[in-house]
């Protein structure tokens, strides 16, 4: 939600220093010369926001996130619901390279773990198997699966050859499932449901928005009184009070539509906002105008000489958006009025870790979180990025 | 100056208006009417249902009648602060929120307080001194903590306070203090634990504080007024506090409209992680148990609080600012 | 700080080669490249040229409020102070003082003030104009607030503003653009500075507004011996105000005389290019006017040889590109930069 705050912020600091550090260096080096008079927008923004290091790296993260969403099960070593009572809280596997005769493998190598019950606390207590060495893999045949819904496979991209060796590269839950791979599955549904309600906020942004900005007048009136109402609303309860209200005999896909929807009616109001205030601008522009004046139709103008002309800040809202989306869906999950069992996201993964006793237990119940905080703060500086490299000619 | 401020009430009445249908909606979504799940509750748990009673409640609240009829009821009755009952907890729900509520008020307002104390000299520093390592330095901060939800910092703070120094950081109270009537040691009390979740619930305000205030300052840094004052024969410090930061101060303050919202939301789920007795927790239970006369309570008075604040200030601002005020 | 013995007539201010160089991100900008004039002890002096050439960077370096400090300075701004009892005191070059020092700070306001181009914006929208003329009698005179409020209602029935008890609580939004100007000028004025740096103090008001303002400015330079620095763009307002004038083009003076020389017998092209782009009683009817062709170069990209060669109708090849001219003397008080005249009295600047 705080988001919004970056609208009036200052570009990212951190792309700045480069230029600023030498002012009397050229605005470009040599080696990086470009032809601006004959490059087209989108070419000149590609340049600017090429400068911006960190956000360079961010925009490969997110991409990065994206990818894993969509091979979710091919990444997962196992199948996220694969429990082993024997390792409950089971501690994240140590990688070695180096064996317990003190010999370096170039290839990283775990051990087998066996678990005994320590018969003064009743805790599990895990012990290494130092006498076997198990080397982790590229490309494993493990628990099988079907791919999109398309094919059957097995394949994983790592992981280790026997069965009976696990490997718990964030550590086991409560049930003895894979953190890890409960994790890479949640990235499908937390970094999926930032998207799909983002494009639905636009779309009523952009409707409502570009209405409001085009007509001006009592429409842009009545519509930004709307847009204060709800922005001067809490949206947590609102979004409690909508989610509380979903039935609970929904499957994961109907909830999971259900909560985008949630989110984005609440949501769609920053994004109006930025269509408005661009649109405002933009009619001021001497070529709508001269649009205008040679009889172009409303719609004509709007789609042919508006639209394209505020895409890429558009883009650049969006992109800031949609972490506003994975924290809205993760909070909510997290308080078991958004997803639920057997739905696997960020926020709901995260419900294990309510308890306190739990998480003192096996921190790494947290790990969830802190792949919000990455993705968060990767989409935040890629957006920053993109928000200054969307006005190519001012610096 | 006078008429401004009757302006600005009148404006928000159609707003706490809409709340009020809002929240009546939200309290109507659920299916079926809450008296049946009530009963059902009741029948469950083994016990009688008097129908004479049902029919009295039936009544009372004007179920199966038209929506609107049912609307009128409620909200004339809210407006004289009869909230309804609260079929979970046996009791009437004014009496059930009132101390959550000022809970809530307080630890919304030390966060808001707290927000503006640390973000307004940083925000300040941060312009000033343009590009300067302190500069990075805030940036980054703020950059990182606008990135983690606060309920995540609750519970990591949780944890590290009972993993690596032992102690609990939920609530508001010490046990001897949770249900004792008002005093100065409860008051003192309060405080000692009120700033770790008005800290939690303010990092992402300061965070987002600090760049609102760097860039207004930036953006009035550089304008003629302050060369004016600097010809005067000003000192530099004086002259940036008395003249940029006091205009840079208008749009900073007028931030609290989405701030207090803002920390209101965050408070709900912060206290629901740090077990705060705030409204938050109760909130979260009413919804889940559908008690949705306590539930709608909460969201109107949380809804109608937050716009009360944003009133309070459009009033300050217009007192700091001449130009709004004399137009 | 230098304490040097001057005869008593010598000039309120001696610019001598000031040079102020900004270190921007798209290069370095010599925004004032070697600007000499003096300004002799109530006398007004005009400072003409188009926009962006150095003439406002020239006056806010006077009063070291140029950018910020990382602008370079260069030359010397010799300034004769006013001893406490009014009479003329110790010179000091200004440029050599601690940016935002005390002895600067003592100097802005009460000894040299300033009046902007934009009334509205140079007045803080948040501060009545009352407390910010009542800040800079405090700044400088250690008197008690009511005797500042009333020496400002003073100087605000000066500047002729009507009903000044009244209008001293008003906020700058509630005042029109001339009365705005008018404040403007009693606050630089309270404090009875020797020297008034005027930047374009006309150009944004109406033509009867500019007319009341510059013989406002023109009486109270009378009333209270001061001298004033004309910044401005228009060649009327010069003619209306000033004894002599500097013409500046790129951050150099061109020419430099007393203003009849300069309208009636111009010697550098560029001034007259500038003359020619103004209409003129008794030129023949049907005439038509010229407007200096092409554009100030940008400062970035500064023509090698004289400034203007670039534009200039008689620009000399392989002279005027190639070298700098000096100041020639046509006669005392009346200097060109032009090899037309010469290559200068003093020095070539080939070396540069």
């Amino acid at each position: 939600m705080l988001r919004r705050i970056l609208g009036r912020g200052q570009p990212v600091a951190a792309g700045v220093p480069a230029a600023t550090a030498e002012p009397t260096q050229p605005l470009e080096t040599e080696t990086e010369k470009h032809d601006y008079a004959v490059a087209s927008e989108w070419e000149l923004m590609w340049y600017k926001f090429k400068r911006h290091r960190l956000a360079l790296i961010c925009g490969v993260v997110v991409l990065l996130l994206y990818v894993v969403a969509a091979f979710v099960e091919f990444i997962a070593p196992y199948n996220p619901e694969a429990q082993n009572p024997a390792a409950a809280y089971q501690a994240p596997t140590r990688v070695h390279f180096v064996d317990a005769e003190g010999n370096f493998h170039l290839q990283p190598f775990v051990y087998g773990t066996t678990s005994q019950r320590n018969p003064d606390t009743f805790e599990l207590e895990f012990v290494e198997d130092t006498s076997v060495i198990h080397p982790l893999q590229l490309f494993v045949r493990g628990d099988s699966y079907r791919m999109w819904g398309l094919f059957d496979a097995n394949l994983h991209l790592f992981g280790v050859e026997d069965p009976n060796v696990r490997l718990y590269l964030l550590g086991a839950d409560r049930q003895g499932r894979d953190m890890f791979s409960r994790i890479v599955h949640g990235t499908r549904i937390s970094m999926s449901i930032g998207l799909v309600g983002v494009v639905m906020s636009f779309v009523i942004g952009i409707v409502v928005g570009g209405i409001s900005g085009y007509f001006g007048g009592t429409v842009d009136l009545v519509v930004q009184r709307i847009i204060e109402f709800i922005r001067s609303m809490p949206t947590i309860p609102l979004w409690l009070g909508l989610a509380a209200a979903l039935p609970a005999d929904w499957s994961i896909l109907q909830i999971y539509f259900a909560i985008t929807v949630i989110l984005s009616l609440i949501g769609w109001t920053g994004l109006a906002q930025v269509v408005r205030g661009r649109a405002l601008a933009l009619r001021e522009e001497d070529f709508i105008m001269a649009a205008r004046l040679s009889g172009t139709s409303r719609t004509r103008i709007i789609v042919r000489h508006m639209v394209p002309s505020f895409m890429s800040h558009i883009i650049a809202a969006l992109t800031l958006a949609v972490p506003e989306m994975i924290i809205a869906e993760t909070a909510l999950s997290f308080l078991g009025l958004g997803l639920r069992y057997p739905a696997i996201s960020w926020g709901v993964l995260l419900q294990e870790a309510q308890n306190l006793r739990s998480i003192a237990l096996a921190p790494w119940l947290l790990a969830p979180g802190a792949m919000v905080v990455i993705a968060v703060l990767a989409l935040n500086f890629f957006g920053d990025g993109l928000r200054d490299a969307a006005d190519p000619y001012k610096r | 100056m006078g008429r401004y401020i009757i302006q600005r009430i009148v404006l928000t009445i159609p707003t706490i208006f809409a709340i009020s249908i809002v929240s009546f909606v939200i309290i109507q979504l659920p299916p079926g009417d809450f008296l049946t799940a009530y009963i059902t509750t009741l029948e469950s748990g083994g016990q009688v249902v008097d129908q004479a009673q049902i029919d009295a409640l039936r009544n009372q609240y004007g179920l199966g009648e038209p929506v609107h009829i049912q609307y009128l009821k409620w909200i004339s009755r809210t407006l004289v602060g009869d909230f309804g009952y609260s079929f979970q907890w046996q009791r009437p729900v004014s009496e059930l929120i009132g101390e959550r509520m000022l809970m809530t008020i307080i630890l919304s307002v030390a966060s808001l307080l707290l927000v503006w104390a640390i973000s307004l000299p940083i925000g300040i520093y941060s312009a000033v001194k343009q590009y300067s390592p302190g500069d990075y330095f805030f940036t980054f901060i703020s950059f990182i903590g606008l990135g983690i939800p606060n309920f995540l910092l609750a519970l990591v703070l949780m944890w590290w306070a009972y993993s690596y120094l032992g102690m609990s950081v939920g609530g508001l109270f010490s046990q001897q203090y949770a249900d004792a009537p008002w005093s100065l040691a409860r008051v003192l009390d309060l405080l000692a634990h009120l700033w770790i979740p008005a800290i939690v619930l303010a990092v992402g305000g300061i965070a987002g504080l600090i760049r609102i205030m760097r860039a207004n300052l930036l953006d009035e840094l550089p304008r003629l007024y302050v060369t004016t004052a600097r010809a005067k024969g000003m000192k530099e410090g004086r002259l940036v506090l008395k003249y940029p930061v006091r205009v840079a101060l208008n749009p900073f303050v007028s931030t609290i409209g989405w701030t207090l919202p803002g920390l209101v939301s965050g408070s709900i789920i912060v206290s629901v992680v740090l077990n705060l007795p705030t409204t938050g927790p109760m909130l979260l239970t009413a919804l889940q148990s559908q008690d949705m006369y306590l539930a709608g309570a909460i969201l109107l008075l949380l809804s109608v609080l937050t716009v009360i604040g944003t009133l309070i200030s459009d009033i300050l601002l217009a007192w700091l600012d001449p130009r709004i005020r004399f137009n | 700080m230098q304490n040097q013995t001057v005869p008593s007539d010598s000039p309120l201010l001696e610019l001598r080669d000031l040079r102020t160089g900004f270190a921007l991100r798209e290069g370095y900008v010599k925004a004032v490249d070697g600007a000499s004039f003096s300004v002799a002890r109530g006398e007004t002096i005009g400072v003409v040229g188009e926009s962006g050439c150095g003439k406002s960077i020239t006056a806010r370096t006077i009063l070291r409020i140029a950018g910020t400090n990382d602008s370079e300075l260069g030359g010397e701004a010799l300034f004769r102070r006013r001893t406490r009892d009014g009479r003329p005191g110790e010179v000091v070059d200004l440029l050599k003082l601690a940016p935002n020092g005390r002895e600067i700070r003592s100097i802005r306001g009460a000894e040299i003030a300033m009046i902007f181009q934009e009334p509205m914006t140079a007045f803080s929208p948040v501060h009545t104009i009352g407390n910010q003329i009542i800040e800079a009698i405090q700044l400088h005179h250690p008197v008690s607030k009511d005797e500042a409020r009333a020496t400002a209602i003073d100087m605000l029935r000066r500047v002729e503003m009507s009903n000044a008890e009244r209008r001293i609580d008003a906020y700058p939004h509630q005042l029109s653009g001339g009365m705005r100007q008018r404040a403007m000028i009693a606050m630089a004025l309270v404090c009875r500075p020797q020297l008034l740096l005027a930047d374009e103090p006309t150009t944004a008001l109406d033509v009867t507004t500019q007319a009341q303002i510059l013989a406002l400015i023109r009486q109270l330079k009378a009333e209270l011996g001061m001298s004033v620095m004309m910044i401005t763009h228009d060649l009327g307002v010069v003619a209306e105000t000033a004894q002599n004038v500097a013409v500046m083009y790129l951050g150099k003076v061109v020419e430099y005389a007393d203003v009849r020389a300069l309208f009636h017998d111009p010697k550098h092209p560029y001034t007259q290019a500038l003359l020619a782009s103004i209409p003129k009683l008794g030129r023949e009817a049907g005439a038509r006017l010229h407007p200096v062709k092409g554009m100030v170069p940008s400062p970035f990209n500064r023509p090698r040889g004289c400034p203007f060669n670039t534009r200039c109708p008689k620009a000399m090849p392989g002279v005027c590109d190639v070298d700098m001219p000096g100041p020639t003397t046509i006669k005392p008080g009346h200097t060109v930069s032009c090899f037309l005249y010469g290559a200068g009295d003093t020095r070539t600047e080939a070396a540069q």
